[in-house]
């Protein structure tokens, strides 16, 4: 487990030191010839990327490797996810063990040049919160002066979280951790007053609790969190075809494409960016190498948007998250897709 | 004139290198040395030039850029604006500190358990050997969990000892407060401090130097003492009586020093949401460093074991027989010829428990591999360099310790003549 750090930087030096470099390879082809998709996914976060009792993953960023094989490889169960922590994540991407990331993971500059990642876009505007115990009689992250607090190691919220109190001048007492799943642990002993990751990380982790009424999430958000999948940098046609994926499913929900009236929208509809977006007329994915149809498949996966949204992390599920910042465009969020034309 | 050209200096020809065996095996070696390098030099030309390919170069400057994270424990001053060689350096210590306690603690137990268990107390030595397999036989990383999780379930949390009827109690006269967290031990306050000199960021107080400076005294003081006593004895074949001296010189000066700065402890008190005022031991300290103790102690316990075995019984029996007592006999026949088999590989078991200290990042102790090789490699994304600089870092600390022993050894070893 906490071994697996390790053993994937050694892996990236080891595979840096044969030669076998994905990076300067072509994906699409690498991925067709395969015919397997390999998916860098959350250890384990409720709602985002979990296997339930049979081994089958299911969640918001597993929906979008899903999509992704559907309109790649034509069958959206060609998957091998890949389950990374914190730390392996992107050594994971760089060395080639995964042809693309969705594992709620933070778009920041550094990741983006230094790291040598491409993100894509965002799929969901997230937020670092707290969570804490009610019966602590904490309404405020500004009274946790003092606390001990699990973070998870090597992610954008251990940085989010010293800046934060070293900008209201508070100590704290830092407790790291590698999973989720060991912070929950962690928390749920009392070995930290508080446990701090992105809000709706928070929200799938109280989810899963036996009470989740005693836990409440403190009204700060303390920074920006733009969760989004993300490729290796250099390869851009498969960093279109991920890019395009994802706008695909978005636009389907803003012109109300969805899983079922697909087939029926795409022999009818007179909309003509309907039309391009499901390979009606003009021949989209030819120009990214696929066929007309991979905007198709990809909805039909797992639906629009807007249905995967509300399969898995929607105020339907256990999980409860708004829209909020992830609404479309056109209903105050932030969710918009480029045209296809 | 008769020049004397003998089989014994024939002139040198290409084919000797091959055929005549004084040339042979330099062939070979030469041989051998380039491949090694030529080898060494692929793997390394091949590193880089892949590396260049993903965009990255092989550079240092990301260890002198801001860390922006904190670290639980320090033993010198680090916040989240130091750079990630400082965070490095912290991690360093960090390990230096779990290894050298727990090299300390695992030999006083290795010692302890493998006289045991040669003791002929049937029921110790059995208790002894069951500790000595179980620990040895089990993969150290399921120990370190074992000791977390039952600290982390089994300790109440600080929370327990708030209020007038407290669900857990503070032991030793409320001075210790074990939680899950960490161990709330009282810290040594003075009443009467003398001020610090300050060494960089760093303070160290005159109190710490002239108790460093009395106990250095009184040691160098208790040499003299012994030697003279050594003098007399062989001079007049009787040992005057010193103890009492060489016990007032420690305790007079330092009981002095005591009161003169006022010395006492302060105990940890519940404040907000953690105790204060003591020094709180953190639980992945303690964890990894009970968790190293009792894996190599049970190691060190055989090697013990194997060096007294080492020394035939007759040695002991000779002794006897010269009149000498079986603390003496222990002290100066048997213990000076185990050592002699006991330190080699004890160097090993010293070495192992080092690197084993890795393991800390189970457990969220921030060592080195936590630091360098842990959040610093990932927040910057450098492996290689932070790989590199892990295994040098540990391969001049093995060599240290290595040397540091060998030195030793040399010392109590033998002395063949």
């Amino acid at each position: 487990m906490k071994k697996s750090v390790f053993f994937g930087s050694v892996t990236a030096v080891a595979l840096a030191a044969s030669g076998a470099l994905a990076a300067e390879g072509d994906t699409l082809k690498e991925v067709k010839a395969r015919g397997v998709l390999n998916c860098g996914v959350n250890t384990g976060l409720i709602g985002f990327a979990a296997p339930d009792a049979n081994g089958n993953w299911s969640g918001f960023d597993v929906a979008f490797c899903k999509a992704m094989a559907a309109a790649v490889l034509g069958d959206a169960t060609k998957i091998k996810y890949v389950p990374t922590t914190g730390q392996t994540r992107f050594t994971a991407l760089s060395s080639g063990e995964v042809d693309l990331l969705a594992r709620n993971s933070t778009w920041t500059f550094q990741r983006d040049t230094d790291l040598k990642l491409d993100f894509i876009g965002v799929n969901y505007y997230d937020g670092q919160g707290f969570m804490v115990r009610k019966d602590l009689g904490v309404s405020s992250a500004k009274e946790l002066n003092g606390a001990t607090i699990c973070i998870q190691t090597g992610t954008t919220t251990e940085l989010n979280l010293a800046d934060y109190f070293k900008a209201n001048n508070m100590d704290y007492q830092p407790v790291n951790i590698d999973s989720n799943a060991e912070g929950e642990q962690q928390y749920m002993a009392g070995a930290c007053d508080a446990y701090t990751t992105d809000a709706s990380g928070l929200a799938a982790t109280r989810a899963s609790f036996a009470d989740p009424e005693n836990h409440i999430i403190l009204p700060e958000i303390i920074s920006k969190e733009p969760l989004g999948p993300a490729v290796r940098h250099g390869d851009n046609n498969w960093g279109d075809i991920a890019r395009w994926t994802l706008y695909a499913l978005i636009a389907a929900e803003e012109y109300g494409v969805t899983s079922a009236n697909i087939d029926e929208l795409a022999k009818s509809s007179q909309n003509p960016e309907v039309q391009r977006l499901l390979g009606t007329t003009d021949d989209l994915g030819k120009m990214i190498g696929l066929d007309a149809e991979w905007a198709k498949r990809a909805i039909k996966a797992g639906g629009n948007y807007g249905e995967i949204f509300a399969a898995t992390i929607g105020e339907q599920t256990p999980i409860g998250l708004a829209r909020g910042l992830n609404a479309q465009w056109t209903q105050g969020g932030l969710m918009y897709a480029m045209p296809f034309r | 004139m008769v020049t004397y050209t003998g089989a014994d200096n024939p002139p040198f020809r290409l084919s000797m290198l091959i055929y005549d065996r004084r040339y042979r095996s330099l062939t070979l070696q030469a041989i051998v040395f380039i491949l090694v390098m030529l080898a060494a030099s692929w793997l390394i030309d091949n590193t880089l030039r892949n590396l260049s390919a993903m965009g990255k170069t092989l550079s240092f400057d990301f260890l002198f850029r801001r860390a922006g994270y904190d670290i639980p424990q320090q033993l010198i001053p680090y916040n989240s604006d130091d750079t990630h060689l400082r965070a490095t350096v912290i991690g360093l210590l960090n390990t230096l500190l779990v290894s050298i306690l727990g090299c300390i603690a695992a030999t006083i137990l290795g010692v302890i358990v493998g006289v045991l268990r040669l003791s002929s107390n049937w029921l110790i030595a059995r208790l002894m050997t069951v500790y000595v397999e179980v620990f040895r036989n089990i993969p150290l990383l399921l120990w370190i969990l074992v000791c977390l999780a039952i600290f982390t379930e089994v300790m109440p949390p600080p929370n327990a000892y708030r209020g007038e009827n407290p669900a857990a109690n503070m032991i030793l006269f409320d001075m210790i407060a074990p939680t899950n967290r960490y161990t709330a031990i009282p810290s040594i306050g003075m009443t009467n401090p003398p001020g610090t000199i300050s060494l960089g960021r760093e303070g160290i107080s005159w109190a710490f130097i002239a108790f460093a400076v009395v106990i250095a005294a009184a040691w160098t003081g208790w040499r003299v003492l012994r030697n003279w006593a050594q003098r007399v004895q062989d001079r007049t074949g009787k040992r005057p009586r010193t103890w009492w001296i060489s016990l007032a010189m420690f305790v007079v000066p330092v009981l002095f020093l005591t009161w003169y700065f006022g010395l006492h402890l302060v105990p940890p008190v519940l404040r907000g949401f953690n105790f204060a005022d003591g020094i709180n031991l953190d639980n992945a300290f303690v964890v990894l460093w009970l968790a190293l103790t009792l894996y190599t102690g049970a190691f060190i316990a055989e090697i013990v074991r194997a060096g007294i075995l080492a020394v035939s019984r007759g040695q002991t029996e000779a002794a006897f027989a010269l009149g000498l007592r079986p603390r003496r006999t222990m002290s100066l026949v048997v213990l000076p010829q185990a050592l002699r088999v006991i330190v080699p590989p004890l160097i090993s078991q010293y070495l192992n428990l080092t690197k084993n200290s890795s393991l800390a990042i189970a457990v969220g102790y921030m060592d080195l591999r936590g630091t360098l090789g842990g959040t610093t490699l990932n927040q910057t994304g450098r492996e290689m360099e932070a790989m590199v600089l892990m295994m040098g870092i540990y391969l001049a600390l093995s060599l240290i310790i290595s040397a540091g022993m060998n030195i030793f050894n040399s010392r109590v070893k033998l002395k063949e003549r």
